[in-house]
């Protein structure tokens, strides 16, 4: 079966007045129909404006994108402004960090999901109406024919995310992007967005691009995972080999720095988590060689010099590096 | 390294550096066309706890639960409603402004936000100097030295200080920020969220610095978080907060280990662990956090709590000890007869 | 342990060459990134200086006396001689317009000055203290609540008329504006964190506001001045339009255009070249004001 989404060499530029940004520089990966597929990485690694220009929301002057996005085999970045109109929302749908700027604070709630299903599929205010009741508790939204006529501010934040879910559900779609759908919520409350996200996935059958910087949500949640850094992608594979065999000097990295709970019951003092040294390199000047050179532990010249490409190190793994070997030796 | 930390905490008896008793904060809210007062945010509403030095005590808690505005007022950003605050068995709430001025060089904050806590028109040098000036503490060379050696300290390159905090990324300017709350020879140190704006990466050398300079110097840290991995790393003892009240306190291992109140526990089994191959066994808290400025009666967490029952909607738990240096808030901790024998059998963990 | 052994460069797979997408941006002199980046800027300052040396090098530029009579060539149309022609009295407008100049710059650079100054003060003292905020709004309100134009007739029919007379009746309609627009943003850096780490610092609050607030409100101030400069410059026009304004002996295009306006229909010119310069000239301190009110909006400091 072909993938439901395949992106080939996805390249997104910005020019700004100090330069071209180069928020997304040749990125490849797909999805397949069902899958979740995390998406990883720090803040500026190109992460969102990899899902924004899937959905093609990036503002084309300063931005300009490159390469090929395939859904369910047209090129995405070949349609016009109207075609693309008609698969957002209805084949591909996106969710957003923000629950509060994300709704539009002067018009309700049911209003907001009933927009949807009327613009797409063509149906009348009161069957919309009906369709966001249903949605609402799809999302398990207590008294949904309450709630329909309520405005997003008389709602607490982890409502209004549920929200966003349904009106991005609300007509089925086949991909949903989630752009780090949790991380302005409380612990509590992500637990349930999370547990409502997988049981929705099963009902809906959606895949799911989930955009996180969090590894223990990607943990739960993900079957593939892709790490960016520096608008490339450096490792990919299946959330077991990244996890417990990752590759990338940066992904072991990111791993050994994140605090795990639990670390009080197996050390008898404080520990140190691993550092990665220096900072993300610019964007706005052209990388030669590796992006992570000046951060590697294990930094060669050839690395500085030449930019590696993504080769299969492992079964259904992929890593862009000259020295997988090297660097899981020096572990 | 920590051979200084358990000997200081070993010292049975001392005074501990802070202290802070049935600290309450309500905020006015005003309403109406005049203005008139309708009701209040009881944001802290009677939270005690004690801090020994050289020891890091950690506050969590979600949003809303009062957590930063225990630091605040800690630091008498505003006045306190009820309750005092003590630093070395002394009080400090009820001192004027001119009194508390020259014991403020003792209490120090480093800010959640990295971009909005320092001036963006001031050099690096005018910030970290500002409290040392304030104090008298140095002036000319002397003074030059001590930025430059605080500079040092938090890693960053002396001539930094020429430069203004645009020029820095937000894991450098928490450094910067973190040299200011050093630089008047403070003891106690509140840390409001300060790593929680901060990419996982920088996040690790922010908590690794803070860990390094509380060994070095002897520091004594208060640190507000909400995110539980973290405070793990760094903290000896850790005070759970909900809607306005401490639920449970208990030292690192302990907690962590076998958290017991019911509110603890979810909020540990909440957290995402990023191991696919780790069942989680998650305690979902249904509804959403009720508003400070309604609190639930009785017992403040009985409408999300799964072991809810009768006495809860009525009866405000008090914190006790319940072994194991901890003490928590909880009616299932007591076992009279009406607490239903189900309840007693989930509540009391192995 | 890995082999230290280094394999050769051509067992590296380097990654595939990626093609620009964007085409490549034109080398610009720092001039030229100035005034690609600012255009409003780069116009509106370029002009406003234009006038402010046509004002200060007045008898260079060809003018003659221009309270010079001469009723025998009095109202002659625009000539070899009279470059704007010449009015009722037979004085040279070009010389008029000129050293016209003079009088609407410096009213609208005092007033913008100085109720930025007392508006500054006024604003950051309210800003701070809650007691005085109470009464000093309602006085500022009061005042803003009189259309400006007709405060400053109100003041000037209570004295002489006189430049400095002017200025200051501007300066008083001027002022609350800048007073509220100050106590707002004093108001918003009052929470922000860095002002209550310098609390905790122990800065006393006189401190506070001069080296915390005072700097963060200077941007919004200084734009805002920048408006009411070319505000009191039509005001000005207009108030010596009406008679109310500077006296006539002085040369300013509000008097200009009012000896004028008896006889603009017929002899327009003594209105026309006035209006224009006033006009160009308040289009040029707007357009200064709009540039920098963009530069400094703070989206543009994050650009990091």
């Amino acid at each position: 079966m072909p993938p439901l989404l395949e992106v080939q060499n996805l390249q997104t530029h910005f020019g700004t007045i100090d330069g071209v940004v180069r928020a997304v520089e040749g990125v490849s990966f797909h999805i397949n129909a069902g899958e979740t597929l995390g998406v990883v990485g720090e803040s500026g690694c190109g992460k969102s404006v990899t899902a924004m220009s899937i959905l093609r929301l990036i503002q084309e002057p300063p931005g300009k994108i490159a390469g090929k996005i395939l859904f369910q085999g047209r090129d995405l970045l070949e349609l016009s402004e109207p075609e693309m109109q008609a698969i957002r929302g209805k084949d591909i749908s996106m969710i957003f960090q923000e629950p509060m700027t994300s709704l539009n604070p002067v018009l309700t709630v049911g209003f907001q999901i009933g927009e949807t299903v009327v613009l797409h599929e063509g149906v009348s205010a009161r069957e919309a109406e009906q369709r966001a009741i249903e949605m609402l508790t799809l999302v398990g939204i207590p008294a949904p024919e309450r709630r329909v006529r309520e405005y997003p501010h008389q709602l607490s934040g982890g409502m209004r995310q549920r929200v966003m879910i349904a009106m991005a559900l609300a007509c089925s779609p086949q991909l949903l992007v989630a752009d780090e759908p949790t991380t302005a919520l409380d612990v509590t409350i992500q637990a349930q967005i999370l547990e409502l996200m997988r049981e929705l996935k099963t009902r809906v059958g959606a895949a799911i691009m989930l955009i996180t910087h969090d590894l223990g949500v990607v943990a739960e949640m993900a079957q593939r995972v892709i790490v960016m850094y520096a608008g490339r992608k450096v490792e990919e594979g299946t959330v077991e080999e990244i996890f417990l065999n990752p590759l990338h000097p940066y992904t072991r990295g990111l791993l050994g720095s994140m605090p795990k709970l639990g670390s009080s019951l197996t050390e008898t003092g404080r520990s140190k988590l691993t550092e990665i040294q220096g900072q993300v390199p610019s964007l706005r000047k052209p990388i030669i060689g590796c992006p992570f050179a000046s951060r590697c532990p294990q930094v060669t010249d050839v690395c500085r010099r030449i930019a590696p490409a993504i080769e299969e190190k492992a079964p259904n793994h992929t890593v862009a590096c000259h020295y997988v070997e090297r660097a899981l030796a020096a572990a | 390294m920590s051979t200084t930390q358990t000997r200081q905490l070993e010292v049975k008896g001392q005074t501990p550096l802070l202290e802070v008793k049935g600290l309450k904060k309500h905020f006015p809210i005003h309403g109406g066309i005049l203005g008139l007062k309708t009701g209040d945010v009881y944001a802290v509403d009677g939270v005690s706890f004690s801090i020994n030095r050289g020891e890091t005590l950690s506050l969590v808690g979600e949003s809303g639960c009062g957590k930063s505005t225990v630091g605040k007022a800690v630091l008498r950003l505003y006045p306190i409603t009820d309750g005092e605050v003590l630093l070395d068995g002394r009080r400090i709430d009820n001192l004027s402004a001119g009194e508390l001025r020259p014991l403020r060089k003792r209490i120090q904050v480093v800010f959640q936000d990295p971009f909005s806590s320092l001036n963006p028109r001031q050099k690096l040098f005018d910030i970290i100097a500002e409290p040392i000036i304030n104090f008298g503490l140095a002036s000319g060379s002397a003074l030059d030295d001590r930025v430059g050696d605080l500079l040092d300290k938090v890693r960053l390159p002396r001539d930094a200080m020429y430069r203004y905090p645009h020029e820095f990324s937000g894991g450098q300017r928490q450094r910067i920020a973190i040299a200011r709350a050093l630089a008047p020879g403070s003891d106690l140190i509140i840390c409001d969220e300060a790593v929680s704006a901060l990419d996982v990466s920088v996040k690790a050398q922010i908590v690794n610095l803070l860990s390094d300079l509380q060994d070095e110097l002897g520091l004594t840290l208060l640190f507000i978080s909400h995110d539980l991995a973290i405070v793990e790393h760094l903290t000896h003892r850790v005070a759970v907060m909900y809607l306005g009240k401490i639920v449970e306190v208990a030292d690192r291992r302990t907690l962590f280990s076998t958290p017991h109140h019911p509110y603890t526990r979810a909020l540990l089994s909440a957290v995402p662990v990023p191991d696919p191959t780790v069942k989680r066994n998650r305690i979902i808290l249904h509804g959403d956090v009720p508003s400070p400025i309604n609190p639930p009666s009785g017992c403040r967490f009985h409408t999300r709590c799964p072991f809810v029952f009768d006495r809860c909607k009525v009866d405000e738990p008090q914190l006790r000890d319940v072994g194991l240096g901890r003490i928590s808030a909880c009616h299932l901790d007591v076992v009279p007869d009406d607490v239903p024998t189900a309840n007693r059998a989930i509540a009391v963990p192995a | 342990m890995s082999t230290t052994v280094l394999p050769t460069e051509a067992g590296f797979t380097p990654a595939p060459k990626l093609a620009d997408v964007l085409p490549p941006r034109k080398e610009r002199s720092a001039v030229g990134m100035f005034i690609h980046r600012h255009p409003t800027i780069a116009v509106g300052g370029f002009m406003v200086s234009l006038f402010v040396l046509m004002a200060v090098f007045a008898p260079l530029l060809w003018t003659v006396d221009p309270t010079a009579l001469a009723p025998a060539r009095r109202t002659r149309p625009p000539s070899a001689q009279y470059w704007f022609g010449s009015d009722m009295l037979g004085r040279d407008v070009y010389s008029r317009v000129i050293y016209g100049a003079r009088i609407s710059l410096i009213i609208g650079f005092s007033v913008a000055i100085i109720s930025a100054v007392i508006g500054l003060a006024i604003g950051l003292v309210s800003g701070f203290i809650r007691a005085v905020d109470a009464v000093v709004m309602r006085i500022m309100d009061g005042l803003m609540s009189i259309p400006s134009i007709l405060l400053a007739i109100a003041l000037m029919a209570l004295t002489r008329a006189s430049v400095e007379n002017v200025i200051f009746a501007l300066v008083v309609a001027d002022v609350p504006r800048v007073a509220r627009l100050v106590r707002g943003v004093v108001l918003t850096l009052r929470e922000q964190p860095y002002v209550e780490a310098a609390v905790a610092a122990g800065t006393r609050t006189p401190m506070i506001i001069w080296k915390h607030i005072l700097p963060n409100t200077l941007a919004p101030v200084t734009v805002q001045a920048t408006f009411f400069c070319a505000s009191a410059m039509i005001a000005e026009a207009t108030l010596s339009f009406i008679g109310a304004g500077t006296p006539p002996i002085i040369p300013s295009w509000g008097n200009i255009m009012a000896e004028g306006r008896a006889l603009w229909q017929v002899k327009p010119y003594i209105v026309f070249f006035p209006a224009v310069f006033l006009s160009i000239t308040v289009l040029s301190v707007n357009l200064l004001g709009d540039g920098m009110r963009d530069a400094l909006d703070p989206r543009m400091a994050k650009r990091i």
